[in-house]
C-alpha cells in the first residue's frame, strides 16, 4: 500500500517538476525576448532615423537592456500619498502576470506547448481582454488627472478593438474548424482561402497595434498630451512591470498573428526542402517579422486623434469584419469547403431534390390528386367550376 | 481527485467571499473589482465541471466587457455611496422576497421535485464524452434550441436599440467631422492658382 502511494507521489512530483521547468523556460524566454525587443526597437528606430541607437554598453550596445533592467531594479518605488495603495501596487503585478500566463497555450513547435487546451484561442482572447484591468486600475488608483484620463482612454480603446478582433478570429476559425491553436496551425488552407483571409490579416495587424496601445494608437500613454497616461505616477519596478507587460503582450500578439495567419512553426509557402530547419526557428522568424512591423509603424506614423481612433474601430473595422465573416462563411458553404465536413450535403442540391421529389409524387398520383381537388371544389363552388379550380391548385 | 476538491473549495471560497465583499465594500470601485474576482472564480468552477467553453465565454463577455463598462461608469460617476445607502432599509422586505424565491428554487432543484412528467423531457442531456465542449454546444444550439436562441438574440437586439434611443441625442452647435466629404474634396474645388504680376500685389 505504501509502495503504491509512494509511486503515485513520485509520478506526480515528476509531472510537477517537469511542468515547473518548462514554465520557467517559457517565462525566461519571454523575458529575454522582451529585453532584446527593446534593444531591437532602439536599434531599428535608430537606423530608420539615421542614428546609431545604443552603442556604449557591451559590444554594439548588446548589454544595454540588461543595464536598463538593473537600473530600474535598484531604484526607489515611489507611491503617491493620495494613491489607493493596494490597487496601485496590484495593477502592474496583474498586468505583468496576465501577459505571462497567456503563453501557456502558445505552440512553439509541433507538440511544444505547456497546456494543449481545446479552447486555446478563447483562452488567449479571455486573458488579453483582462489586460485592460491593469491599466484601468493603475489609472484610477494613482489618483491623478493624467493617469485617470489614460486609464479611461485605454478602457474604451481596448474594448472597441476587441470586438473586431473577435470577428477576425471567427473568420479564421471558420476555415480551421477548431479552437485548438495547434490544430489551427495544422489545418489545410488552399491558396484561395489564404487570399480570402488576407484582408483580415491586415485588419488584425492594425487591431493588435490598438490592443497593445502601441503607436499610432498609443493614446493611453500619449506623452505629448497626457504626459505618460496611466503610467505617470509609477516608478522603478512598478514601472518596469508595466513595461515588461506591454512588451510581452506585443510579442504574444505577434505570436498569435503567426499562429492564426502565417502558419505557425511550418516552413513558409509549404516548401518541403527547408523543413530540416526546426519549427521553432520558423516560428521565431515569423514572430520577429510581425514585431518588426510594430517598430516600423512606430517609427513611421504619427499618433491618431482619439475620435478618429474610435471611428476606425467602430465604423470601419467592425462593419468590415462583420461583412467578411458572412462572406467567408458563405464562400466556404457554397464551395462545400467547411472544415471537418460538418455539413456534407450541398444545400442547393438538397432543395432541388426536395422539389423534384414533390413533383414526382404529384405526377405519380396525379389522378388521385385531381380527384381530391375536384371533391374540394365541388364542396366549395359546386361542380361547374371544378376544372379550372383544380388546375390552379395543382400548379400551386 | 484531491487536487480537484482542493481547487473546488478554493474557487468556491473565494467566490463567496468576493460576492460578500461586492455588497459590503465601502468603495464602489472596490465592489466592481471584487465582482470581477467573483466572475473569474465562477469561470474556474465551470472548468472543474468540464465546461471550458462556457468558462472562457464567461471571462470574455463578463470580465472582459461587461465589468469593464461597470468599472468605467462607476469611476466616472462621483457617487457617495454612504448617502445612497441611507434609505436602503425600506427595500429589505422586497429583497427578502426575492431571496426567498431563489432559495425555494434551489431547494426544488436539489430535492429532485418534479412538477410534471413532461418536465423530465426538458432536462439537458449529458454530452457524449468524445465530443468537444464547443462542438456539443454547436450541435444543439442551432438545431434543437434554435427558437430560444433566436428569441434571446432578439431580446438583446431590442435592448440595444432601446439603449441607443434612450441615450442618443443630437446636440446643436457641434461641428462634426464628415470624413466622406473630406475625402471627396479635390484640389480643384478648394484651390485656385492665381497669376500675380509683379509689383501689383495680391
Amino acid at each position: 500500500m505504501e509502495f503504491v502511494i509512494d509511486f503515485i507521489l513520485w509520478g506526480w512530483s515528476f509531472w510537477l517538476v517537469r511542468t515547473v521547468v518548462f514554465t520557467l523556460i517559457v517565462v525566461v524566454g519571454v523575458l529575454l525576448s522582451v529585453a532584446y525587443m527593446t534593444y531591437a526597437e532602439r536599434k531599428i528606430m535608430g537606423a530608420m532615423q539615421r542614428r546609431q541607437g545604443p552603442m556604449t554598453v557591451g559590444p554594439f550596445g548588446l548589454l544595454q537592456p540588461i543595464a536598463d533592467g538593473i537600473k530600474l531594479f535598484s531604484k526607489e518605488t515611489i507611491i503617491p500619498s493620495q494613491a489607493h495603495r493596494v490597487v496601485f501596487l496590484l495593477a502592474p503585478m496583474m498586468l505583468f502576470a496576465l501577459s505571462l500566463i497567456a503563453w501557456v497555450v502558445i505552440p512553439f513547435d509541433q507538440g511544444w506547448v505547456l497546456a494543449n487546451l481545446n479552447v486555446g484561442i478563447l483562452y488567449i482572447f479571455a486573458i488579453s481582454s483582462m489586460g485592460v484591468y491593469g491599466v484601468v486600475m493603475a489609472g484610477w488608483a494613482s489618483n491623478s488627472r493624467y493617469a485617470f484620463l489614460g486609464g479611461m482612454r485605454a478602457a474604451s480603446q481596448m474594448i472597441s478593438y476587441e470586438v473586431s478582433m473577435g470577428l477576425i478570429i471567427v473568420c479564421v476559425l471558420l476555415v480551421t474548424g477548431s479552437l485548438n491553436l495547434q490544430e489551427i496551425v495544422l489545418a489545410e488552407r488552399p491558396i484561395w482561402v489564404q487570399i480570402l483571409l488576407f484582408p483580415m490579416l491586415i485588419v488584425f495587424l492594425v487591431s493588435i497595434l490598438a490592443e497593445t496601445n502601441r503607436t499610432p494608437f498609443d493614446l493611453p500613454e500619449g506623452e505629448s498630451e497626457i504626459t505618460g497616461g496611466f503610467m505617470v505616477e509609477y516608478s522603478a519596478m512598478t514601472y518596469a512591470l508595466f513595461f515588461l507587460g506591454e512588451y510581452a503582450n506585443m510579442i504574444l500578439m505577434s505570436a498569435l498573428t503567426t499562429i492564426l495567419f502565417l502558419g505557425g512553426w511550418l516552413p513558409p509557402f509549404g516548401i518541403d526542402p527547408i523543413s530540416f530547419i526546426p519549427g521553432i526557428v520558423w516560428f521565431a522568424l515569423k514572430t520577429a517579422s510581425v514585431l518588426f512591423f510594430y517598430i516600423w509603424s512606430r517609427a513611421t506614423l504619427p499618433r491618431y486623434r482619439y475620435d478618429q481612433l474610435m471611428r476606425l474601430g467602430w465604423k470601419v473595422f467592425l462593419p468590415f469584419t462583420l461583412f467578411w465573416v458572412v462572406l467567408v462563411a458563405g464562400t466556404l458553404m457554397s464551395f462545400n469547403a467547411l472544415p471537418n465536413q460538418a455539413v456534407e450535403v450541398n444545400p442547393v442540391q438538397e432543395v432541388v431534390e426536395a422539389v423534384e421529389k414533390t413533383i414526382r409524387i404529384i405526377e405519380e398520383n396525379v389522378e388521385e390528386v385531381i380527384e381530391q381537388i375536384e371533391n374540394i371544389g365541388d364542396q366549395k363552388y359546386g361542380p361547374e367550376e371544378n376544372e379550372s379550380n383544380g388546375n390552379a391548385e395543382e400548379q400551386q | 481527485m484531491i487536487i480537484q476538491a482542493f481547487a473546488f473549495y478554493l474557487f468556491a471560497g473565494i467566490l463567496l467571499v468576493s460576492a460578500l465583499m461586492v455588497i459590503t465594500a465601502r468603495n464602489p470601485v472596490h465592489s466592481v473589482l471584487f465582482l470581477v474576482l467573483g466572475f473569474f472564480n465562477a469561470a474556474g468552477l465551470f472548468i472543474l465541471l468540464g465546461a471550458e467553453f462556457i468558462a472562457m465565454i464567461l471571462v470574455i463577455v463578463y470580465v472582459g466587457a461587461v465589468a469593464v463598462l461597470f468599472l468605467f461608469v462607476v469611476m466616472m460617476l462621483d457617487i457617495n455611496f454612504t448617502d445612497l445607502r441611507k434609505g436602503g432599509m425600506q427595500y429589505i422586505p422586497f429583497g427578502i422576497i426575492i431571496g426567498g424565491i431563489l432559495l425555494f428554487e434551489l431547494i426544488a432543484i436539489y430535492s429532485y421535485w418534479i412538477f410534471a412528467d413532461s418536465a423530465l423531457q426538458n432536462i439537458a442531456l449529458p454530452i457524449a464524452s468524445d465530443v468537444q465542449n464547443s462542438e456539443a454546444l454547436g450541435l444543439v444550439l442551432y438545431t434543437d434550441y434554435v427558437l430560444p436562441f433566436q428569441i434571446a438574440g432578439l431580446i438583446l437586439f431590442v435592448a440595444m436599440v432601446g439603449a441607443i434611443v434612450l441615450t442618443h441625442r443630437t446636440r446643436p452647435g457641434i461641428r462634426k467631422q464628415n470624413i466622406a466629404s473630406q475625402h471627396s474634396r479635390k484640389p480643384s474645388d478648394v484651390l485656385e492658382v492665381k497669376k500675380v504680376t509683379s509689383r501689383t500685389g495680391a
